[in-house]
């Protein structure tokens, strides 16, 4: 029995409506500054850049571009942090802040997920249910850790390793800087992190957050840029450590800079994954794992299914039925709590192309 | 497949394995549609034109049937506009009484048999029973598999079963019920769909009501999965009955996103999609009311039955 090529009609009756998340709960202000020393400073050189709302190009607010005397001005305020309180403080005064940094996400969290929907573009139902819980969660998992770091290396004597400069990209903004400062903070170092100059805008809330919660000032650094202010981090002789999360080139770049300074670093870089199926599998649930894995977050994952290797005998079969589930994706405005899936121009400033994204289910 | 085009049992001894756990992600994920406004309106009006407005039980009586009758063609006269729902289901013994009350409407007549809900008696009373309620003028039969040949592994007696019944309906529309309640694994269900569907099945329905759990979303899930991979390979629509444990408006719906997004708008006809219910007309009656007037109205303003 042949497989067919029929191309089941999702659409043509019975729309659902609009639902949109409301936008009226959130304050944003016009300009954003840098967050270096536990307080908002003006860049040096006074220059400011815009952040937009992908889904329909129009600005939202203008975010601090950070030269190199800001860069400066951060690792000094993180090594003064780290010497002065942060080394210093007992594992589980440590996990206090932590938790109280988890706690004010939580109560803020439907602000900032629509805050991560409008800056990146994100559909709100991921911002809501994934990104946002994720990110408190985080940093509730690693402050539970901070006085228990003896049994995770156990005979071992841990110690915190000092500033890390830490960089990341605009795929899961909040979530990254919760994976990069979370664990940080937990082992007692101090941090300047850079969000992604195109999705700056839940990180410059967490820095309020952060604010908020009373940490030692300069504990947390968080420094808005682009690629220059990215490249004065990694230059920079008084980091200890460079974390990043973004492209394979500019990860390379951060080998080829560090080698031989006895500088630490981690780098996540680009991989796409396969998805490998076998005849025997629930097709129609590989289906769900091949959606999953390549239109979660637009497919803008590192580890995103790019590929299918599927045995032969069930390979038409396979495509017939992916290209049906796809026809179900429903594309539209990030903030409508119904859409899986947006669709917008992104000036990625990496590529310098204009593309069409999309996100999952 | 035979030579005259009908399938035979090895064509589906082997179907596909069924992931519950995925199977319930994605009710779940489908659940959190968010039907609103205009899009409830025309949901909920098209799930009262799907209903096989039913009743089955031991105490029914002419009268009762009358009146039920009565609701399908007048669910709400003072409310311009609405359907009348896809069908009248009863007991063999009432299927006079219901032709005579529908005579001339849109509202077909289906008719339980086959020793609903057990099945348990020989297959020459099934067909004779088929084969009485056609005669009186029955639409639709209602058949029930033989589920404890099924669990038996006698899958070839299940399919014949059904074959011969699809015979004894001749014109009348042939929907099988599985009894899923009784299947205990959605395999299970996938393998009965595919039996009933190849021996002919015009609907496949999922329960009789009389047994708990009647009908679930994950089962109906499974069941529209073969519905759509038989349309795939043959091109033909089978339709899908819900039935059994669907009482509000707001279950209802879901069950409609469901279908959509697996079998897609082809299949949102009473032509190819009912719900087997008694008590759901009047919620979504009450839904729809509320819809336009903006408050509930009391219960008391919708008939009982």
């Amino acid at each position: 029995m042949a497989t067919t090529e029929k191309i089941l009609d999702f659409n043509s009756v019975w729309e659902y409506s609009p639902a949109p998340e409301s936008t009226d709960h959130i304050k944003l202000d016009d300009k954003y500054d840098l967050f270096i020393n536990g307080e908002f400073v003006a860049p040096k050189n006074g220059k400011y850049f815009r952040t937009e709302n992908p889904a329909t190009g129009k600005k939202i607010a203008k975010v601090a571009e950070a030269s190199k005397a800001d860069v400066d001005n951060a690792v000094r305020a993180a090594r003064t942090a780290y010497n002065k309180y942060w080394s210093k403080m007992p594992a589980k005064e440590r996990s206090k802040y932590i938790f109280r940094i988890a706690r004010i996400m939580q109560e803020r969290s439907r602000e900032l997920s629509v805050i991560e929907s409008l800056d990146g573009g994100k559909p709100i139902r991921e911002s809501r249910d994934i990104d946002i819980p994720l990110s408190a969660a985080h940093f509730f998992y690693y402050a539970g850790w901070a006085d228990k770091l003896e049994y995770a290396f156990p005979g071992r004597k841990t110690k915190p390793l000092g500033v890390a400069g830490q960089i990341i990209p605009w795929n899961f903004p909040l979530l990254m800087a919760a994976w990069k400062i979370a664990p940080a903070l937990a082992t007692g170092n101090t941090v300047v992190l850079k969000p992604a100059e195109t999705t700056p805008l839940t990180a410059m809330k967490l820095a309020e957050i952060i604010q908020e919660a009373d940490l030692p000032p300069g504990v947390v650094n968080i420094i808005t840029g682009a690629g220059e202010t990215g490249r004065a981090i990694v230059n920079h002789p008084g980091l200890d450590k460079i974390a990043f999360t973004g492209s394979t080139v500019v990860g390379k770049y951060i080998q080829k800079t560090l080698a031989g300074t006895g500088k630490k670093y981690s780098l996540e870089l680009g991989g796409k994954a396969a998805n490998i199926i076998f005849e025997e599998a629930d097709i129609d649930q590989a289906v769900e794992g091949i959606i999953n894995a390549i239109f979660f977050n637009q497919g803008h994952v590192c580890c995103a299914g790019s590929r299918l290797l599927i045995q032969e005998g069930i390979a038409d079969e396979v495509v017939h039925k992916l290209k049906n589930r796809m026809e179900t994706l429903i594309i539209g405005d990030p903030l409508d709590k119904k859409h899986g899936y947006r669709s917008y121009q992104f000036e990625s400033p990496i590529k310098k192309n204009k593309r069409t994204c999309l996100s999952r289910y | 497949m035979s030579n005259n085009g009908r399938m035979v049992l090895s064509d589906f001894i082997n179907p596909p394995p069924v992931d519950q756990i995925g199977i319930e992600e994605r009710v779940a994920r489908l659940n959190k549609r968010s039907i609103k406004k205009k899009s409830k309106i025309s949901a909920l009006k098209l799930a009262l034109s799907m209903i096989d407005l039913t009743t089955l039980e031991g105490k029914d009586s002419k009268g009762k049937v009358r009146q039920l009758c009565n609701k399908a063609l007048h669910l709400h006269d003072s409310f311009p506009d609405l359907p009348h729902v896809a069908a009248i289901c009863v007991y063999p013994p009432m299927v006079p009484t219901a032709v005579e009350c529908l005579s001339g409407s849109n509202v077909k007549v289906a008719s339980v048999a086959t020793a609903f809900p057990s099945g348990m008696t020989s297959l020459q009373t099934k067909l004779s029973e088929v084969r009485r309620v056609v005669r009186m003028g029955a639409d639709e039969v209602d058949m029930v598999i033989s589920r404890g040949a099924f669990l038996r592994g006698k899958y070839k007696f299940v399919f014949d079963e059904i074959a011969s019944v699809k015979e004894a309906c001749g014109e009348a529309h042939l929907k099988v019920i599985l009894e899923t309640g009784e299947l205990n694994t959605l395999d299970n269900v996938r393998l009965a769909s595919d039996i009933a569907i190849g021996a002919g099945a015009d609907f496949i329905k999922t329960s009789t009501g009389k047994i708990q759990p009647a009908s679930t979303q994950p089962v109906a899930l499974v069941m529209m999965q073969a519905i759509r991979d038989h349309y795939f390979k043959t091109g033909k629509k089978v339709g899908l009955k819900a039935a059994g444990g669907i009482s509000n408006a707001k279950t209802a719906i879901q069950y409609l996103v469901l279908v959509k997004e697996t079998l897609g708008v082809d299949w949102l006809t009473p032509d190819l999609f009912r719900f087997g219910a008694s008590s759901l007309a009047n919620d979504l009656l009450m839904q729809i009311l509320k819809q336009t007037e903006g408050v509930y109205q009391s219960a008391n303003y919708f008939s009982k039955d």
